[in-house]
């Protein structure tokens, strides 16, 4: 089967569209009538249900944030009476405080629907035995999958966090044909079966995987689909929205959106539409959620979005590859700069080694940005021309990407943090 | 006479920021290690520096530097013993201009034979330089015991 609902996956963006203004007015209503959390929001940013009436003046109504349902921890932000909730999920917030999601029926529905979608453009159905390797639990990824594989008639393999060695067991004997997990898992499963003397391309019958939870790049997805000879494709979705929600498709370039569910803004720095197909942050709104509504909620990913009809025929908008975090984004004279585009920059560059550093300081006004590389020793010359040419040439191509002057130091092999993290990759000397 | 044309010195080059005490722990590595250091000569960016190392045991020398974590590499230049008359510099640099071949950097120091020099040379086309300046008749070394 190609489309789980083909009616409503190939409806034309005209109609799309024509959907969500109407449901949007319709939860702006009833969020104005049934949410205090929301009624008080629209009240302070001047806002009313009447003001919204198409789908442009979605801009005047306020942003919500993570933080908002962390300060109305556990259920200030739901607009059903709790003998409405079926299910609740809880996320662990790296600030201590959780956050709760709650489910009513039809929002497990809609979740359910959305997966079947989903798992359908990704080439599954029924006779597929499709393993869950998310934890089940208070986190969404186990029991979201779960439902959607039943729904579309595969058998699912509930494994949650099992071992290693056991899920490579149960894959070869009840023949695995997908598996949901993170992409660092499945490479670890890679690896452990590699030990275990099974090949998963020759022996098992895996072919997919769908694969989120966590950021991963195009190379680790090519060695992904090398190394186990499936196909590796890319799911979204938080807690907040339901759980993983959204694949991409056969073509595997870009994760659709389902749009009479959901609808997605990308949104500058000052929160203003930016043009479509440009980078910016995404904003979801949830069309359908009963139990805990969010307008304009800001993800925090950095992406775009596409509305151009896909080549597997669906109609609706596709979510482009994350390029990073909000909080990961550093702000240098005005211009926007992603530590990953410095490291897509340096890895181009066959000179430069593995690690690299920021560093942003203030020369008087103005904000200056190094970037740190290692010098290694097929690099190193005799001539200390080279050398500086070197750096004014990764200067030149990163100046080509950021719009924005880096100067280049070449530091001593092995003095640079090995590890990956913002607070360690970025310093900001400014005093703000 | 049989032209020879691989008559080259080893030299090490290493990479050092401009941190106090690096040149230091360098030099210390090696005599800690018994290394005789004949020459060496720094180039300065502003923010780094290369410094060039003409040893009696280079393979060694490179070995305890990376050993202590240093980045070096190992380049060929030209070890030139100076002859003790007068116009000899004189003589080579016009010879190598004549000949379209460059002189990077150079340095020099005292040979072990009393009243002569050692003359290191790096030159854009290192193998046209030796080349040329063993047919001048000019006495190169390959190492510096
Ligand atoms: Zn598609």
């Amino acid at each position: 089967m190609e489309y789980w609902n083909p009616k409503v996956e190939r409806l034309s963006a005209e109609e799309l569209k024509q959907l969500q203004e109407r449901k949007l007015r319709r939860l702006v209503e009833n969020a104005y009538e049934y949410s205090s959390f929301y009624k008080k929001r629209f009240a302070a940013a001047g806002v009313s249900p009447h003001d919204i009436r198409s789908l442009e003046d979605i801009q005047q109504l306020p942003f919500t944030h993570k933080t908002d349902l962390r300060d109305t921890y556990p259920t200030g932000m739901f607009s059903v009476p709790q003998s409405q909730i079926v299910r609740f999920h809880v996320s662990s917030g790296t600030t201590g405080v959780p956050t709760v999601v709650g489910y009513s029926a039809n929002d497990i529905d809609v979740w359910t629907t959305c997966l079947a979608r989903s798992l359908t453009a990704c080439g599954l159905g029924r006779g597929d035995v499709v393993q869950v390797a998310y934890a089940y639990g208070l986190f969404t990824g186990g029991l979201g999958l779960h439902y959607g594989v039943e729904e579309i008639g595969a058998a699912v393999l509930p494994v949650g966090a099992g071992t290693t060695t056991r899920q490579i067991s149960l894959m070869k004997d009840l023949g695995t044909t997908a598996i949901a997990c993170t992409p660092s898992y499945l490479l670890h499963i890679g690896e452990v079966a590699e030990s275990m003397s099974i090949d998963i391309a020759s022996q098992t019958q895996l072919r997919a995987g769908i694969l989120g939870a966590e950021p991963w790049s195009l190379e680790s997805r090519k060695r992904i689909e090398q190394n186990l000879g499936i196909k590796a494709y890319d799911i979204y979705g938080t807690s907040e929205m339901s759980g993983p929600l959204f694949t991409e498709c056969s073509a595997q370039n870009g994760i659709h959106a389902w749009a009479d569910h959901f609808l997605i803004e990308i949104v500058d720095d000052y929160g203003g539409p930016v043009e479509e197909g440009e980078k910016g942050e995404l904003v979801v709104t949830t069309l359908s959620k009963e139990a805990l509504p969010l307008i304009r909620y800001k993800m925090g990913d950095i992406t775009s979005l596409v509305w151009e009809e896909c080549e597997c025929g669906r109609t609706h908008p596709r979510i482009m590859r994350i390029q990073g975090r909000v909080d990961d984004m550093i702000v240098v004279r005005g211009v926007n700069v992603f530590p990953s585009q410095i490291e897509s920059v340096l890895m181009q560059i066959p000179e430069v080694g593995d690690h690299f550093q920021i560093v942003v300081d203030r020369a008087g006004p103005m904000d200056v940005m190094a970037v740190k590389i290692e010098v290694t020793e097929s690099t190193l010359s005799d001539r200390i021309g080279a050398l500086m040419q070197l750096e004014e040439r990764v200067a030149k191509q990163l100046r080509d990407v950021l719009m924005v002057n880096a100067k280049v130091e070449l530091v001593e092999r092995g003095t640079l943090p090995r590890s990956s993290g913002k607070s360690q990759k970025v310093i900001d000397l400014r005093q703000i | 006479m049989r032209m020879v044309t691989n008559k080259m010195l080893k030299q090490i080059t290493l990479f050092a920021e401009n941190k106090p005490g690096r040149l230091a722990s360098a030099t210390k590595i090696l005599s800690e290690n018994g290394i005789n250091i004949r020459a060496f000569t720094i180039a300065d960016s502003g923010e780094f520096g290369i410094i060039r190392f003409v040893v009696d045991d280079a393979d060694a020398s490179l070995r305890h530097l990376r050993r202590a974590d240093f980045t070096v590499s190992e380049t060929k230049v030209i070890g030139l013993e100076m002859p003790d008359t007068p116009g000899a510099l004189w003589e080579i640099s016009r010879a190598l201009s004549d000949n379209d071949i460059n002189v990077d950097y150079a340095y020099a120091y005292a040979s072990a034979t009393p009243n002569k020099a050692i003359l290191i040379l790096q030159a854009s086309d290192l193998k046209k330089a030796v080349g040329l300046l063993t047919e001048l008749g000019f006495h190169l070394i390959e190492s510096s015991p």
